[in-house]
């Protein structure tokens, strides 16, 4: 196997061009090496990202948009005070994700081309209406989050593309994410089924948007996008009754199924509670 | 592809050659003879590979050897110099918190990220700090009483 670290952009594109979809990108390396450790499958050429400055920038611009490096580690976010402010569930998410040592390591543009289901990151970055800048040799292109995962284990990357950075928009003054999971393990496990909304409210403390994914429950993260809408004008003072429908289409966004970890009967009942507990943590971040 | 690899561990310069399919956890176990260092499930889920480098804890079974060049690593052999994780260390052993001891170098080295991040942790640090760590025998509420015990955190 060759090793490559380059240090720019262009030298990353110019490896992937040459190597003909033999290389294989790493950052964190913390899914990759595990699935190399237990299939013993090298790629030919394996390009390290994370020694180039424009993946591991971690940036608020002036617009309050925020630019994270695909290769920046779960640690930088979840201790940036100024990220976690304004992106919450975001944070939260990375805290759950593995441990020290994995949070250590892994890294943001990692647990999105995993293209892992139940990627814990995932599903935040899709309720904060995330957009992906992926650059090639010749090309450069900006994708919302959600049509970059396009089925388990696969992204649509070309061989010659790489995912540069993750951009946020800016925040209206009363919003807030929260991110919920389901897993038999406290720590060191995967999802079952988790849910992340992220929501604004309006001067009299309504939601006036909002946005909410789920993971564990379909082949890719998805949005569930009525329920969202169920939620606009509600506040977490209302009755239960929109709360209840909430949990309905919340439900019937999924298409989960039975594995090792979880059945669907149970997948489809959780998920309605986690996402219902979610909507209620982000609107008192909101309107707290 | 062959690497001359040079970096710090336990504060010696080692200087050894590597493939690049190697992993930290290879070399420091079968190129350095660093065994303390223990090999369970190779996947990042278990704990008992973790060593400092550069000063964050990491699974060594996820991090290629390439990737140490020029780095400081610490491993389980090289903690006799810091007192504090020395008193937690015998708290562990006069407790009966370790008793197949596998997954100890590994637990003991968390056990130093956090004393060197956080000066005095609480319960739930003690406990977040360990989540990452599988023990199959004593059920963990030992090892955190022992590491409290020790007076090094709240």
């Amino acid at each position: 196997m060759e090793y490559h670290a380059p240090r720019s952009l262009t030298e990353v594109t110019d490896l992937l061009a040459n190597a003909g979809g033999r290389a294989k990108l790493m950052a964190g390396g913390t899914d990759l090496l595990a699935q190399v450790n237990k299939s013993g499958h090298w790629p030919a050429v394996l390009v390290d990202v994370k020694h180039v400055p424009e993946l591991t920038a971690l940036r608020w611009l002036s617009g309050g948009e925020w630019s994270i490096g695909a290769a920046v580690t779960g640690a930088r976010l979840r201790d940036s005070v100024e990220f976690a402010g304004a992106w919450p569930g975001i944070a939260e998410a990375m805290g759950l994700l593995g441990a020290t040592q994995t949070q250590n390591r892994a890294t943001v543009g990692g647990n999105i081309c995993n293209a892992s289901p139940a990627a814990d990151l995932v599903p935040t970055l899709v309720a904060a209406r995330a957009t992906c800048r992926l650059v090639g040799a010749d090309s450069e292109r900006c994708v919302p989050i959600e049509e970059v995962i396009i089925a388990p284990g696969k992204t649509c990357l070309r061989a010659d593309e790489v995912l540069v950075e993750i951009r946020l928009p800016a925040r209206a003054a009363s919003a807030a994410d929260a991110y919920l999971r389901a897993t038999p393990r406290a720590r060191m496990d995967i999802a079952i089924a988790s849910a992340a909304v992220n929501l604004a409210l309006d001067s009299a403390g309504r939601v006036s948007e909002c946005h909410v994914a789920l993971g564990g429950v379909f082949p890719v993260p998805v949005m569930a996008s009525s329920a969202a809408r169920t939620l606009t004008g509600w506040s977490s003072e209302d009755d239960s009754d929109t709360m209840a429908r909430f949990k309905r289409q919340v439900s019937a966004a999924c298409r989960p199924i039975d594995d090792a970890r979880s059945t669907a009967e149970y997948r489809n009942e959780v998920i309605g509670v986690l996402a219902a507990r979610a909507a209620r943590l982000a609107w008192s971040r909101a309107a707290g | 592809m062959k690497h001359q690899l040079q970096f710090r561990v336990n504060g010696s310069t080692a200087i050894l050659r590597c493939d690049s399919r190697d992993t930290l956890l290879n070399i420091l176990r079968d190129g350095l003879g660093l065994t303390g260092t223990k090999d369970s499930c190779s996947a990042g889920s278990c704990g008992a590979c973790n060593v400092l480098l550069n000063g964050d804890l990491v699974s060594a079974c996820l991090v290629l050897a390439v990737e140490a060049q020029g780095g400081n690593i610490e491993t389980i052999e090289g903690i006799t110099a810091d007192d504090r994780v020395q008193s937690v260390q015998n708290r562990l052993v006069e407790s009966g918190a370790v008793q197949c001891g596998a997954c100890m170098p590994g637990m003991v080295m968390s056990i130093k990220a956090l004393l060197d991040a956080t000066d005095s942790p609480s319960s739930a640090q003690v406990r977040e700090a360990l989540s990452g760590n599988l023990c199959r025998c004593t059920g963990y509420d030992v090892i955190v009483e022992a590491v409290k015990a020790a007076g090094v955190s709240q």
